[in-house]
């Protein structure tokens, strides 16, 4: 093991771990209040329509309810632009398992009895749950998530389709997802003297602050929200939602007491967001030598009716790979569902999936090595913006994979490996996420009597170690050992901070301290006395408009189908990355393993199954949500290259939270058409579809 | 989840008066399905007696090599036992392959046999369900269906039972010993479970009251040539799709002389395949006649919307995992 001697870079294990494997990290469930009442969530029945009537008497009358909040007598919020988060405002339901009511009780049991003696008398409307290419309300938003265009065309695709040696014309399903943290969203709320203290298991404290203070018509200053710990969030803690205005109602309801709501599983299908499902179609030309002349990626996806969200699935093929025509669309269909959300590389992970495996099949038309066609295809420059890039090594890593993986002995002919009863392939795919920075964090530093930097800002850990890492990137900063940063995150008493979506939370917190470090050194010096102390933010990039920036990766996987059943194995995957700068090895490595296994859990196993008729998830919770076990998880290998990118902060980091699950379902997919001769084009890959194999 | 009485029974037959006087009342052993059901709303007894500490815990050999099996036996610990191990080796194979290693440790004997299928709807008080609220209706038939029965179903219910010990048993002829407020009684494990019917509510023949105590297996030589295959979803923690456990024996002429075969994953109880097994006694151990002897099984089957794949499935486990037994033994 090599030790760096910087703190950027370092190989350290978790500070928090101690806490963590103690129990005495306290997560918002968990934090110790006086007294406090129990809410417990009332979900509606039906897809559409409107709660006719509610008698609540008999769950009144149990002892120990001490509120009972529906549309009736919920408070009027000050702000109701947000349909997700507008609730009890009016009687009407837009998706089964939107919240309609709230009961407040001394214990959770107590509630869940009362929730039981509820009657509710709710009125079905006409409703569509389905997603479809050819559906007739199709509509294109005004942009996708991350401000991307919805459509984009350059050149001529159809000209370039016809000029081209060989084409591939394919259409591609994913399915709907849920992000599937292991704490589920929690809020504790606590009103009292006009003062909201908020306990919430959260991507953002700063944001949830903004949000309720908005909506329940409070100065910013009024609320105080904390989240030291967040047992997981894959973007479903991102944003806020309704559960969380809730349980500020149910506090509003009993002033002066906290109140404590987590959702429970089933819940948080509906309450937390999800991923869309996809359909794609994606239509590639190709020279004879295996030259892009055309790449068009169509995109069509579901949104709530009551809120857009438009998932950015087309836009990774607009700066991909280099092709004189290249044209992109999204279209929704506007449906009675719930609210859709972030997911762990919206748009990257469902679009990718495609477009590589629509690579894949390219290659084998053409008679190329898939890992060759890429490299044949690699632009010198955006194709979409026209910018140099600030540094490109899809190639290398590539390169470097098929060194390590032993791609040179694979037969590629689909159905050569066998062994026993299973029938064993490779597969291979790209990978590559935008390099987002978010400005306008701030950071305070101040140097204590005890001889260590205070580091504040209200930046989050999600799990992913930024209590570690942040520390590392401070010291460096500040050019002083780990030991001397004593790090301040997740409560809105530090400065504020952007929510750690976009893999951006290094970058953008990475940059405000870099900034605040300096600012300290030019007003304190190399030796400050005990009390100095500066709050400052990111310096301007100048390089952030003068570049295209993005990591790239490459995904190998080894897969084995029975032969008789259909059961998909995967004994082992690879993933080498450019990513820029690694803070931290040991937690970069566990994000980077932890997307691939998202990654093979999306290609695999991963499908919210929807009663069309009902309008109801059917599989919501984890034993019928299947993820993937350990049991399917074979040796995972995560590597990067040294990349050293000067361009997109002082860091240079580019962020990895998110790209390891880009590009990994196809490696998998593509591994199993190797193995089988059978390309299934709808994910997940269950045993059924592959029962012809044998 | 509403409040109920708790009470723990020093011996069986408390427990069973305790269970008998109350229509409301239920067993509680390991809880890993009961508790579950209570917390979604699915059950709502008003009494639990705890027989945890009360049922026999302990596997004894009886007369003829069988086993009597304590009711309160872990599925963990009855996976382990180098007995289980070596005279049923489908038995461990379909514990090892159920739930997680903390289910295991804490579900027992005879709450195994007696877990309620995971039909979705069922387990979703928001939807009507016959097994849940007679005479509500049927939401899986014309629903989501991948999980359901192609095999027994009736049109009040198409609900499969999601046990895989109880299929390896099943194979093995095992009989169920019961004891109810009249006595004792035994059942074979074959008529211990019910097809749906019109009345989809009862899983089970038994009384309200009745209490499992034991599960005797007898000594049955071919159960030493078995094996259990179960195909799902995931690696681990998934219920079958389909599943099977098989014992054969084969002459040296190459014929098969016995076999024992049980389906999991099919029908709304284990399934025992006489069909299957009678088509294949005294033909030759080749492929072809293991794919008879499946669609002789498989002749009557109705797939639903989603689980026509159920068909194919189930006959390339039962012909791979009959080829794998045989070819290990020439």
């Amino acid at each position: 093991m090599s030790v760096a001697t910087r703190p950027l870079g370092a190989d350290i294990g978790r500070i928090d771990g101690p806490r963590k494997v103690t129990g005495t990290a306290t997560y918002a469930y968990e934090h110790p209040l006086t007294d406090p009442a129990y809410v417990v969530a009332l979900l509606s029945t039906v897809a559409r329509g409107q709660v006719l009537r509610i008698d609540a008497r008999e769950a009144q009358k149990l002892p120990g309810v001490l509120a009972v909040v529906t549309h009736e007598n919920a408070p009027a919020l000050a702000d109701t632009d947000d349909a997700e988060l507008a609730i009890l405002q009016a009687p009407d339901v837009h998706f089964r398992g939107q919240i309609i009511g709230a009961i407040v009780a001394e214990s959770l049991e107590i509630g869940q009895g009362a929730a039981a003696l509820m009657r509710v008398e709710e009125r079905a409307a006409e409703h569509d749950v389905r997603l479809r290419a050819d559906h007739p309300e199709l509509y294109a938003p005004e942009q996708v998530n991350g401000g991307g265009q919805t459509d984009t065309s350059q050149g001529d695709v159809e000209a370039g389709l016809r000029a081209a040696a060989a084409t591939v014309d394919v259409m591609y399903a994913t399915a709907h997802q849920h992000q599937g943290a292991m704490e589920p969203h929690t809020t504790v709320a606590l009103w009292r003297d006009a003062r909201l203290t908020v306990y919430e298991s959260t991507q953002s404290v700063h944001g949830v602050r903004k949000k309720l203070s908005g909506l329940f018509g409070l100065r910013p200053e009024q609320v105080d929200v904390s989240a030291p710990f967040v047992g997981g969030g894959f973007g479903s803690k991102g944003l806020l939602h309704a559960h969380a205005v809730l349980a500020v109602m149910a506090a509003q309801a009993v002033p002066g007491r906290p109140v404590k709501l987590a959702l429970t599983r089933r819940q948080m299908f509906t309450i937390g967001g999800h991923r869309t499902p996809t359909i794609q179609r994606l239509r590639l030309g190709a020279d004879a030598d295996g030259r892009l002349l055309a790449v068009s990626q169509d995109a069509w996806e579901h949104t709530s009716k009551i809120k857009e969200f438009a998932e950015q699935t087309s836009t990774a093929a607009r700066m991909m790979y280099a092709a004189p025509n290249i044209a992109t669309t999204h279209r929704l269909a506007p449906l009675d569902v719930p609210v859709p959300s972030w997911m762990r590389a919206p748009g990257e992970a469902p679009g990718m999936y495609a477009l590589e495996c629509a690579m894949d099949e390219l290659a084998g038309t053409l008679g190329i090595d898939p890992i060759e066609l890429r490299i044949r295809n690699d632009p010198e420059t955006d194709p979409e913006t026209g910018r140099p890039w600030s540094s490109r090594n899809l190639v290398a890593c590539l390169r470097e994979g098929a060194e390590r993986f032993g791609w040179a002995e694979r037969d590629p002919a689909p159905r050569s490996g066998r062994n026993g009863r299973w029938l064993v392939g490779t597969g291979v795919a790209g990978s590559t996420y935008p390099r987002y920075e978010v400005s306008g964090s701030q950071a305070q530093i101040e140097f204590g009597a005890d001889g260590r930097y205070a580091v504040r800002i209200g930046a989050m850990d999600v799990g992913t170690g930024t209590w570690t890492s942040l520390t590392q990137v401070a010291a460096e900063a500040l050019d002083v050992p780990v030991e001397r940063v004593a790090l301040e995150i997740g409560d809105t008493s530090l400065p504020f901070s952007h929510v750690p979506g976009g893999s951006a939370g290094i970058s953008s917190w990475g940059s405000a301290l870099y900034g605040a470090a300096r600012a300290f050194r030019d007003q304190h010096g190399e030796d400050p006395s005990a009390g100095a102390s500066v709050t400052a933010g990111a310096a301007d990039n100048p390089a952030a408009d003068a570049y295209s920036m993005h990591a790239f990766g490459a995904h190998f996987a080894e897969v084995r189908v029975d032969a008789d059943t259909g059961e998909v194995r995967v004994p082992r995957m690879l993933g080498v990355f450019a990513v820029g700068r690694v803070v931290n090895p040991r937690t970069a490595r566990s994000q980077l393993i932890g997307g691939m296994t998202f990654g093979l859990s999306m290609a695999l196993h991963e499908e919210v199954v929807m009663d069309e008729r009902l309008g109801a998830i059917v599989t919501a919770n984890l034993a019928d949500y299947h993820v993937a076990s350990n049991a399917d998880v074979g040796d995972l290998e995560a590597a990067w290259i040294d990349e050293l990118d000067p361009h997109v902060n002082p860091m240079g980091t580019k962020g990895i939270g998110e790209i390891g699950i880009v590009g990994s379902a196809a490696a998998i997919a593509n591994a199993v058409f190797h193995a089988t001769g059978l390309r299934v084009r709808d994910l997940p890959i269950t045993p059924d579809k592959l029962l012809g194999a044998g | 989840m509403k409040p109920c009485d708790y009470a723990r029974a020093d011996d069986a037959g408390g427990a069973v008066a305790a269970v008998a006087a109350r229509p409301g009342a239920a067993y509680l052993a390991g809880g890993t399905n009961l508790v579950d059901h209570m917390k979604l709303g699915v059950q709502s007894p008003d009494l639990l007696v705890d027989v945890s500490r009360t049922l026999p815990a302990a596997i004894e050999e009886l007369p003829g090599r069988g086993l009597r099996i304590g009711a309160g036996v872990r599925n963990a610990d009855l996976a382990a036992d180098m007995r289980v191990r070596e005279f049923y080796p489908a038995l461990a194979q379909a514990l090892l392959s159920g739930a997680s290693g903390q289910l295991r440790n804490l579900a027992t004997t005879g709450g195994n046999l007696l877990q309620r299928t995971r039909c979705s709807y069922f387990r979703d008080p928001t939807t009507p369900c016959n097994k849940r609220e007679p005479g509500s209706g049927c939401s899986a038939r014309e629903g989501y269906t991948r999980y359901h029965a192609i095999l027994g179903a009736s049109e009040h219910c198409v609900a499969t039972n999601p046990s895989d010990m109880a299929v390896a048993m099943l194979a093995f002829d095992a009989v169920v010993r019961v004891l109810g407020p009249n006595g004792e009684r035994e059942i074979a494990l074959s008529d211990l479970h019910r097809l749906p019917g019109d009345a989809p509510d009862r899983d089970t023949t038994l009384a309200h009251g009745e209490l499992i105590t034991a599960v005797n297996l007898p000594g049955l030589p071919i159960a030493a040539r078995s094996a259990y295959r179960k195909v799902r979803d995931r690696a681990s923690f998934a219920f079958a799709l389909v599943s099977v456990a098989v014992a054969v024996d084969v002459s040296q002429g190459g014929d098969v002389d016995e076999v024992r075969i049980a389906f999991g994953g099919l029908a709304h109880k284990p399934w025992r395949a006489t069909r299957a097994e009678d088509a294949l006694r005294g033909q030759p151990a080749t492929e072809a006649a293991f794919r008879a002897a499946a669609h002789a099984e498989l002749a009557d089957a109705q797939p639903l919307r989603d689980n026509a794949f159920k068909i194919p499935m189930a006959t390339n486990v039962l012909v791979a995992t009959l080829r794998d037994l045989t070819s290990t033994e020439a």
